[in-house]
């Protein structure tokens, strides 16, 4: 686990700034006074400690005007932190007539996104940057809460009324996106994240339908895996070479291996390559593959993953093993939201799902902490 | 006798023969018909501590299931009920009840001069109904367990969840009866039954304390009954009060549900001001700085208290001008507090400061309860609000100023009234080891959630996977509360400990001021012996004189009289040694410096 | 401090001390006492119902103002007559109730049991009324939930979902305050069996009689609230 004390949530939003300026002077008063009552209580306790010789003539019991002090001058703090606080409540609360709109429905347990031509998402919402954009939302079972932390703002979502929220996104980014209001058993996985795009980037995505590219074939996630997270392409290219044999056009065809045993590939040999594969070293290498078992039993690598590795194997022939990362269609890929989740193969399942989803936006290395500057810096590429 | 200044806790006199209330009877059936609102504090004190140890052992598995972003042991729908019980036992079956059920049954009528409740077989009624109402939640778990939360939130809890929860609600239903009775009872006595001489003014500041919640029980407790019962109507008989598909409004349900719940945060912090405010000046061994103001200020807590429920629903599509209207009377609830403690804190100046645990837990509370105090200005500010509300931030408010600052004074008040009840002394090095591990696990596990909720980390949360840069913090969280759990564990066995070996307490082993130190520990089934005709003011401690005492003629003060002192023969005489007592004093009790 | 002192020996004997004044209970120094608590703890607990009732009336506030049209057209189907003479019944009980305690200040057993005796008549004729004015509606399809009706006639035009709001909102007061009104008859008629066997209990101090005139009149208050505010609903423009 890397060591990273985030001490903010990223400032993405117009409200950022003058919400975390009142928030940093109310952190202020409260280390103030914090401080004041700790060190008046410890100086008091240690100095007029029983036997200690302060000087005790003349105690105190009454003084009206300092109480009368100690009533006012919270009062005053308070309202003025009451205006400042309202101030930014009023304006969070009235979308500028100039928003654009989109449209939010909340059901148990997904985020389905409708923007005004008609694009829709789930999960993620696609906004431009430097506009208002009004978010027009309405639960479809029980109450669920629209929060972006990044942004500084969140609003319920009640069945049966509309509810509306609306913000101007300041910097290009991925945000998290939660649901913030308990609504049962995966309240905690209905989230995902907030995508701020530059204006024109934004007006091309939603002409291109938005996310609405065919869905990845299981090759094509194969090849994502064998050319990204997992870098089989370091060992394994297009030609054999020392470090391992080239895997093209290997379906079907018949391996010898260091025990003089033959077998013709097929999905079992495949997955047992993967998993064990010292039980079936091709003929002429040793044994330097990593054993993949491991990480299926940690979790990291599902079935799910062995299954479309073999996908894409068998679909590899000499131009494809070329080892790109993009998939056909010129689509970012690091954006499609998971269908794996809207399946029901169980929380664990679900959760490497995502962890594996979000990792495999960094080709290189596994695990690897996404801040969510680092994460925005990676789709730059 | 012992060193100057600590009073020794062993008898004075010869062990007192006469009966007292533990001893008048040992049967089971004395215990659970007896009407004398001591064994009922008793009954309570067992009862309410299980369930204390039951919510505290859930807090502990959503601890353990927050280690990592993909939770360890538990899977959603149960680490949800989990959640849900740890906030319903310890809302309803420990906070609520907690202090007026041990404390205030306990000490109130001895404090006033009673010898016993107005009503005392409502009293054991109310014991009979929070067990009953505890049964009931108890047999909802056992019998599938809630995943509402505990607030119950509809459309979920009335159409769509899958719980046990009719059974949680009737539970409900009955455990606030129980809060009712208790709260007639506390405002009958405090209004008709103080002893002659006590007057309003002479009252010691946990009696107003206990008025105050006893009005805000009795005003709001109804309303949730109602509320909830409704809930059980929908779920049961699909009846449309609170669900949009049949055009009921479920927000009208959070008014409602908030109505009586943010008062109820008052109920249960209250009662804590009122054990504070008996702890600073006794071991203080001063009047409590500006009486009057403290004790209005309960009064105006109460009142004000009423009318700030709002400010849960900033974002709950309530409209923008409900929530400013919140957002002002919110801050304005904070003031009364803050006149606490900063009056707290100047009593403690030239004061005759005795470190004893149950100090040690009075201290713990200003600084925790004054954190826990301002980052809920964080929340009463509207615009704030909309970036903190249903994060960890409101988690960690709320257990700063419930845990750090309402279970501090329980423990601070068990300690401190222990002697009393059992008539015998705990040792106090390992509650002051306990009150330490308490303040440090406390501010370890629940500091680093400030800042997580700042991040944007939301409650009631199984999984963060989404947002794997929580971790560091809930890992320190829960580390926290290993230290946390160590601290709240220990008073199991020093208390238990001294019940059986403990020394013999005295009448006044703490040298304090108040008609509960003036009868035997423990007390007769009467109280006291004869009635008491109070003269004096309340918290009438003289600390310039006593020091003056103990410096002039290293003799100690009668820990019985705090007026008196033990000469070198061991004989209790009146006055001090050297000083003109009598003029020091006006001719109705007013010291002449006030 | 405090000055331990002797007080007359009144307490002491005090757990079932039958004094000049009656049964008092050992906690009281004088019957006076006794009487102040009980009477500040019934108005106590009155005030808890006030806020019990009154959650139910905010919600019959809230949704009315929602639904004024619908409110009112449901309403139609209730029976006003039958309303009234229930209220009048309800105000004559409460008079009788106010003879009673008048008796027991004076003393007049057969005062006091022939008024309880009254009082009691009128609650069970509040009672069956009302038992006929549900069954109507049980007969009619009026009950909220999944047998409620679809018949609009029945519902004189109003919309199905808010017509079960409001015969909810309609079930839960009148229901919760018959309930009231049960206990309230079982409590009277505890009391009257009482003063019929002489109990010292009652018959010594009227305190106890007149707790129960309390609860009484404040039974009667709420439905002197719900008749207008359920029945007599004017017409919206």
């Amino acid at each position: 686990m890397p060591f990273n004390f985030p001490l903010a949530p990223p400032s993405a939003s117009t409200f950022a700034g003058p919400y975390d300026t009142l928030f940093y002077t109310l952190c202020a008063f409260t280390l103030l006074f914090t401080l004041l009552i700790f060190v008046g209580v410890i100086v008091f306790a240690v100095r007029y400690r029983q036997g200690s010789k302060a000087d005790r003539s003349r105690p105190v019991y009454e003084d009206l005007r300092l109480e009368l002090t100690l009533l006012g001058i919270p009062t005053i703090l308070g309202l003025i932190f009451f205006y400042f606080g309202a101030a930014q409540y009023i304006h969070m609360r009235t979308p500028p007539k100039d928003s654009q709109d989109i449209f939010v429905i909340g059901k148990q347990w997904m985020w389905h996104a409708q923007h005004s031509n008609g694009v829709r998402e789930n999960n993620t919402l696609h906004v431009p940057i430097g506009r208002n954009v009004r978010l027009t939302m309405i639960s479809q079972d029980v109450i669920h809460a629209f929060y972006i932390p990044a942004f500084r703002t969140q609003m319920m979502v009640v069945p049966g009324r509309y509810t509306t929220m609306w913000f101007n996104a300041t910097k290009e980014g991925e945000y998290h996106l939660f649901c913030n209001m308990y609504c049962g058993t995966q309240h905690s996985e209905m989230g995902g994240k907030v995508v701020a795009m530059a204006p024109e980037a934004y007006t091309a995505w939603l002409a291109n339908g938005g996310d609405n590219s065919p869905q990845l074939t299981m090759a094509q996630r194969g090849e994502r895996l064998y050319n990204g997270r997992l870098a089989c392409n370091n060992c394994h290219g297009v030609a054999d070479n020392p470090r391992g044999p080239s895997l093209v056009g290997l379906f079907g065809k018949r391996r010898t291996f260091s025990n003089a045993v033959a077998q013709v590939a097929d999905d079992e040999y495949i997955r047992e390559s993967i998993l064990r594969p010292y039980n079936k070293l091709v003929a002429g290498y040793g044994q330097e593959m990593p054993a993949y078992e491991s990480e299926l039993i940690d979790g990291k690598l599902t079935e799910e993953n062995i299954l479309e590795l073999i996908a894409y194997i068998k679909s590899m022939n000499a131009s494809t093993a070329a080892g790109t990362n993009v998939a056909p269609g010129g689509n970012n890929l690091n954006l499609q939201p998971l269908s794996i989740r809207a399946g029901a193969a169980g929380p664990a399942v679900n959760a490497l799902a995502a962890e594996k989803e979000y990792s495999e936006a960094t080709p290189t290395g596994h695990g690897k902490n996404l801040g969510v500057n680092a994460y925005a810096a990676e789709n730059n590429r | 006798m012992s060193a100057i200044g600590i009073p020794a806790p062993v008898e004075e006199h010869p062990h007192d023969t006469r009966t007292n209330y533990l001893n008048v009877a040992h049967t089971l059936k004395s215990w659970l018909t007896t009407g004398d609102h001591k064994r009922i504090a008793i009954l309570y004190l067992i009862s309410i501590s299980t369930f204390f140890f039951l919510g505290a052992s859930f807090a502990g598995m959503i601890r353990l299931e927050l280690m990592s972003p993909a939770g360890v042991i538990l899977e959603s729908e149960t680490y949800n009920k989990v959640f849900t019980a740890h906030g319903v036992v310890m809302v309803f079956l420990f906070l609520v009840p907690g202090i007026p059920a041990i404390m205030g049954n306990f000490i109130l009528p001895i404090m006033i001069g009673a010898r016993d409740l107005a009503f005392p077989r409502l009293n054991l009624l109310s014991w009979y109904l929070y067990m009953i109402g505890g049964g009931f939640i108890v047999a909802s778990f056992v019998g599938g367990g809630i995943d509402t939360g505990w607030t119950f939130y509809t459309p979920y809890s009335s159409m769509y969840s899958n719980g046990q929860v009719g059974l949680a609600l009737i539970g409900i239903f009955i455990a606030g009866f129980s809060s009712i009775t208790t709260g007639i009872n506390f405002i009958v006595t405090v209004h008709k039954m103080r002893a002659p001489g006590m007057t309003w003014f002479r009252l010691p500041l946990f009696v107003w304390s206990m008025y105050a919640t006893s009005v805000v029980i009795v005003l709001g407790t109804p309303v949730v009954a109602i509320t909830l019962l409704l809930v059980l109507l929908e779920r049961v008989f699909h009846l449309p009060f609170f669900s949009p598909e049949l055009g009921g409004d479920p927000v009208l349900f959070q008014h409602m549900f908030w109505f009586y719940s943010h008062p109820a945060v008052y109920i249960m912090v209250l009662p804590a001001f009122g054990i504070i405010s008996e702890l600073i000046s006794n071991f203080s061994r001063k009047r409590i700085f500006g009486y009057h103001f403290v004790a209005f200020s309960s009064l105006a807590i109460a009142g004000l208290g009423f009318l700030v429920w709002g400010h849960h629903m900033f974002v709950s599509s309530q409209s923008m001008y409900e929530g400013l209207v919140f957002s002002l009377l919110s801050f304005l609830v904070a003031v009364p507090s803050a006149i606490k403690i900063f009056n707290w804190t100047l009593t403690l100046y030239k004061g005759n400061i005795r470190l004893q645990s149950p100090m040690l837990y009075a201290l713990g509370f200003l600084g925790l309860f004054t954190i826990g105090g301002l980052t809920g200005l964080f929340l009463a500010s509207a615009g704030t609000d909309v970036h903190l509300t249903a994060t960890y931030f409101v988690v960690a408010h709320f257990h700063y100023v419930m845990v750090g600052g309402s279970l501090l004074a329980f423990l601070g008040g068990l300690h401190y009234w222990w002697p009393k009840m059992t008539g015998r002394m705990f040792a106090d090095g390992p509650a002051k080891v306990s009150a330490l591990l308490v303040f440090i696990g406390f501010n370890v596990t629940f500091f680093p959630q400030f800042i997580v909720g700042w991040l944007g980390m939301p409650r009631r949360y199984h999984y963060y996977y989404f947002a794997p840069e929580y971790q560091v913090y809930n890992v320190m969280s829960t580390l926290g509360a290993t230290v946390l759990a160590l601290g709240l564990i220990m008073p199991l066995f020093y208390l238990t400990h001294s019940l059986f070996s403990g020394a013999r307490a005295a009448a006044n082993p703490w040298g304090a001021h108040g008609l509960e130190w003036e009868t035997t520990s423990p007390p007769p089934t009467t109280n006291f012996y004869e009635t008491p005709i109070v003269q004096d003011e309340v918290y009438d401690f003289d600390p310039v004189a006593e020091y003056e005492q103990q410096r002039a003629t290293s003799e100690i003060f009668d820990p019985g009289h705090p007026h008196r002192r033990i000469d070198k023969e061991g004989e209790s005489k009146p006055g001090i040694a050297g000083a003109d007592h009598s003029s020091s004093r006006a001719a109705d009790g007013q010291k002449e410096d006030r | 401090m405090a000055t331990i002192a002797h007080p007359g020996d009144h307490g002491h004997g005090g757990d079932h001390g039958h004094d000049d004044h009656g049964p008092l209970h050992h906690q009281f120094e004088d019957i006076e006492q006794q009487n102040e608590c009980y009477i500040v703890g019934m108005w106590t607990f009155l005030v808890t119902e006030v806020m019990f009732f009154g959650a139910f009336f905010l919600m019959y506030t809230v949704y009315r103002m929602y639904y004024q049209l619908d409110f009112y057209r449901a309403h139609e189907h209730l029976n006003i007559p039958l309303g009234a003479v229930n209220t009048m019944i309800l105000l004559m009980s409460s008079f009788f109730m106010v003879m009673a305690v008048q008796g027991a200040q004076l003393h007049n057993r057969k005062q006091v049991i022939g008024n309880l005796g009254l009082v009691q008549l009128c609650a069970m004729g509040f009672l069956t009324i009302k038992f006929f004015e549900y069954k109507e509606k049980f007969a009619d399809h009026l009950v909220p939930g999944v047998n409620f009706t679809q018949n609009a006639a029945e519902l004189h035009g109003a919309n199905l979902n808010h017509a079960q709001i409001y015969y909810g909102l309609y079930f839960g007061m009148t229901g919760l305050h018959a309930v009231h009104i049960l206990v309230g008859m079982l409590v009277i008629g505890a009391l009257g069996a009482m003063w019929i066997k002489r109990d010292k209990l009652v018959t010594e101090d009227y305190v106890p009689t007149e707790l129960i005139g309390l609860y009484w009149h404040f039974v009667d208050l709420v439905w002197i609230f719900l008749f207008p505010l359920m029945y007599l609903l004017p017409k919206p423009h």
